[in-house]
């Protein structure tokens, strides 16, 4: 145990999804001698869908998030595929499918940027606690508020049009959908594309603006050299929905090109750590010290060659001029990375509500059924992989699931060091104001700890409850 | 009452997916309205990290599943008026109940020691006193203090929650048509 004399606690971690505790050591000194991000909580979804249909699985699982539902929904769905056998959906199916991964992007997007992190850019990481929520953005910015409101309503219509619900809903079964896109429904959701366009560049530039203008502030904020993980289309572009590994490191150099996410054995693996119940992901041949990445939307700007979206484009080239189009490996710069993917994903719905195909009635195909399967997608928060085994009896008998902000455990806890050494070190009084500044760099990952915590565990039999010094001062025993 | 005469709501979410909270801001602009009518004291969704002032409402999301969990719901019950099972989890258990009838033993190899990508040579089992002590089952809130509504659902649709609100803030009784409890 690391030596100290002074233990700072900040629990729970707020405005993020989940459950999540930071424990900061400082020695006599005020240096920073240990700081960690715990994920304190679980539920098991890995053992307890065991025995279940294979088919119940898509609408079973995307209940480890609330947030980010469809991530679950689709890369079940996706992994559920190959078990029936569908190795090509209809056009109709996958459209959908890729619609409502677009509407779930811009409301979880819209959800982190507005109501979550927007009162920090706005009012400075020191404002006062009674003001700095998404209540306080609602009375001072009331016009950028209800943007930020009405962008992730319209998401989660999007998602309710191709899903049947805004959470948790039905629509993407093995080999397909369930429903297709009404003409009604469709003309709904035109009716206010426009207006989302205009409000999606109205929050890219609020992002933008406040990276450019604080540049120098924020380049070192919790930032630090990492490599870069996501999904990236054959081609080379952003795509949420489809595509091969492939990883980057601090420098630009590429560490996976291009491969067969199916083979994802091969090349991630977790380490497990005493004080978290979340894992920490690494690639394999780079070992647990050098291998673990980040994901998420800073990652695939940083592993993409271009956008498939005009406007999206546009902000990407702008954003990798700032490096010189090497890698960036700014925490902060997480912000301007999702509002360009908000802006691609607000794009990307308005191309597919002009496609007739959503309308079309061949909506399930099945093929020669196979027991075993991977599906992986880039959720909002980063790459999502699941992995099924399924028996003759059509029982789900192994479930692997490593969730994007997983992924991010290790990069979090360095941005947590990194702003503890800057920030907290050497101060006598610890303002909430400069604990807000550790949340901060937390929040720029969004972390979804309720994704996080799907893996089931318990404690020992025995607890010893050791305060800073390593003196024991509690002991629970478990029968 | 909080010294704008707004009463307070505090909400908070234990073992559950958020996704009661999701619903809740669902509400979309009517959160406007919302917050003329309240204000909202502990909560994720903003800094408030413990409780300072006694409040009218508690909604609770999620079941427990941990001591930590146990000491918040407590703590809730203490400090509100009225408190508010919301959705499936709170309610029942629901889906992380679904791990009740599995020796906890298994599942701990499971997520820890088997799984296809564990990297794990000490076999080590995380048991830092930093994280929360599981119980021995999952339980719905009111096996553990007493609730005064139930909000059904995975989740309880935006609607359903913005009339309960209305209605308790208002004073009446409960009287949620049949289409608000109907879910899925």
């Amino acid at each position: 145990m690391a030596t100290a004399t002074r233990r700072i606690v900040i629990q729970p971690v707020t405005r993020v999804e989940g459950h999540g505790k930071v424990t900061i050591l400082l020695d006599e000194d005020n240096q920073v001698t240990q700081s960690r991000f715990h994920i304190v909580e679980f539920r098991g979804f890995e053992r307890f869908i065991q025995g279940r249909p294979y088919w119940e699985v898509p609408v079973l699982v995307q209940r480890l998030c609330g947030i980010c539902p469809v991530s679950h929904h689709l890369a079940a769905a996706k992994a559920m595929d190959i078990i029936v056998g569908a190795d090509q959906l209809t056009p109709t199916a996958e459209k959908m499918r890729r619609l409502m991964h677009y509407g779930q992007t811009l409301q979880s997007h819209a959800l982190h940027f507005f109501h979550l992190c927007s009162p920090d850019l706005l009012f400075g990481f020191d404002a006062p606690v009674a003001k700095r929520n998404i209540i306080g953005v609602i009375a001072e910015y009331p016009d950028l508020a209800v943007q930020g409101v009405m962008l992730r309503k319209y998401g989660q219509e999007v998602i309710k049009a191709t899903a049947g619900k805004k959470i948790h809903g039905t629509g993407a079964i093995p080999g397909g959908i369930n429903k297709n896109l009404s003409i009604a429904e469709r003309d709904t959701l035109l009716k206010d594309i426009g207006q989302m366009m205009e409000w999606s560049r109205g929050a890219l530039k609020v992002a933008k603006d406040y990276t450019v203008e604080h540049l120098d502030a924020v380049a070192d904020f919790g930032s630090f050299p990492s490599n870069h993980l996501s999904l990236v289309r054959a081609d080379g572009a952003l795509d949420l929905y489809h595509g091969d590994l492939h990883a980057v490191d601090a420098e630009g150099n590429v560490i996976l090109d291009h491969v067969d996410y199916t083979d994802y054995l091969d090349y991630i693996t977790e380490e497990v750590r005493p004080w978290s119940y979340m894992k920490f992901p690494f690639i394999k041949s780079l070992g647990p010290e050098k291998g673990w990445y980040r994901v998420g939307p800073l990652a695939r700007l940083n592993t993409c060659d271009f956008i498939d979206t005009p406007e999206a484009q546009a902000a990407f080239e702008e954003f990798r001029a700032v490096t010189g189009g090497k890698t960036n490996n700014i925490t902060m710069a997480y912000h301007w990375a999702r509002m360009i993917e908000l802006l691609h994903s607000t794009e990307k719905i308005q191309e597919l509500l002009d496609d007739p195909d959503l309308q079309g009635t061949d909506l399930v195909v099945t093929g020669e059924r196979r027991d075993e399967a991977v599906g992986l997608l880039e959720a909002p928060r980063g790459t999502l992989f699941h992995h099924y085994k399924v028996n003759d009896r059509d029982e789900v008998v192994m479930a692997n699931l490593i969730v994007s902000t997983t992924s991010n455990n290790e990069p979090m806890n360095q941005a947590v060091a990194k702003v503890a050494r800057d920030h907290i070190a050497g101060k006598a009084e610890i303002t909430e104001g400069l604990l807000n500044h550790v949340e901060v760099a937390i929040r720029a990952y969004d972390p979804c700890l309720s994704c996080a915590t799907h893996a089931l565990g318990r404690m020992p039999l025995e607890i010893q409850l050791l305060d800073a010094n390593g003196n024991l001062i509690d002991r629970k025993l478990k029968q | 009452m909080s010294d704008n005469g707004k009463p307070k709501v505090a909400t908070t979410a234990m073992c559950s997916c958020f996704g009661c909270h999701m619903s809740l801001l669902d509400i979309d602009d009517r959160i406007l309205q919302l917050v003329e009518l309240i204000e909202f004291h502990k909560s994720p969704i903003n800094d408030i990290k413990e409780f300072t002032e006694h409040c009218a409402i508690g909604l609770i999301e999620g079941s427990v599943a941990n001591d930590d969990n146990l000491h918040v719901l407590r703590d809730f019950r203490r400090n509100c008026d009225i408190l508010v099972a919301l959705g499936g989890c709170a309610c029942t258990g629901d889906i992380p109940a679904m791990r009740n009838g599995i020796p906890l033993r298994e599942c701990l190899e499971e997520a820890y020691i088997h799984g296809p990508t564990c990297y794990n040579p000490d076999g080590i089992i995380p048991n830092d006193p930093e994280i929360p002590l599981m119980l021995d089952r999952v339980y719905p809130v009111d096996e553990v203090v007493k609730i005064d509504y139930f909000l059904p659902g995975c989740p309880p649709p935006a609607d359903t929650i913005w009339a309960a609100l209305v209605a308790l803030l208002e004073g009446k009784p409960l009287d949620l048509p049949y289409e608000l409890i109907k879910y899925d």
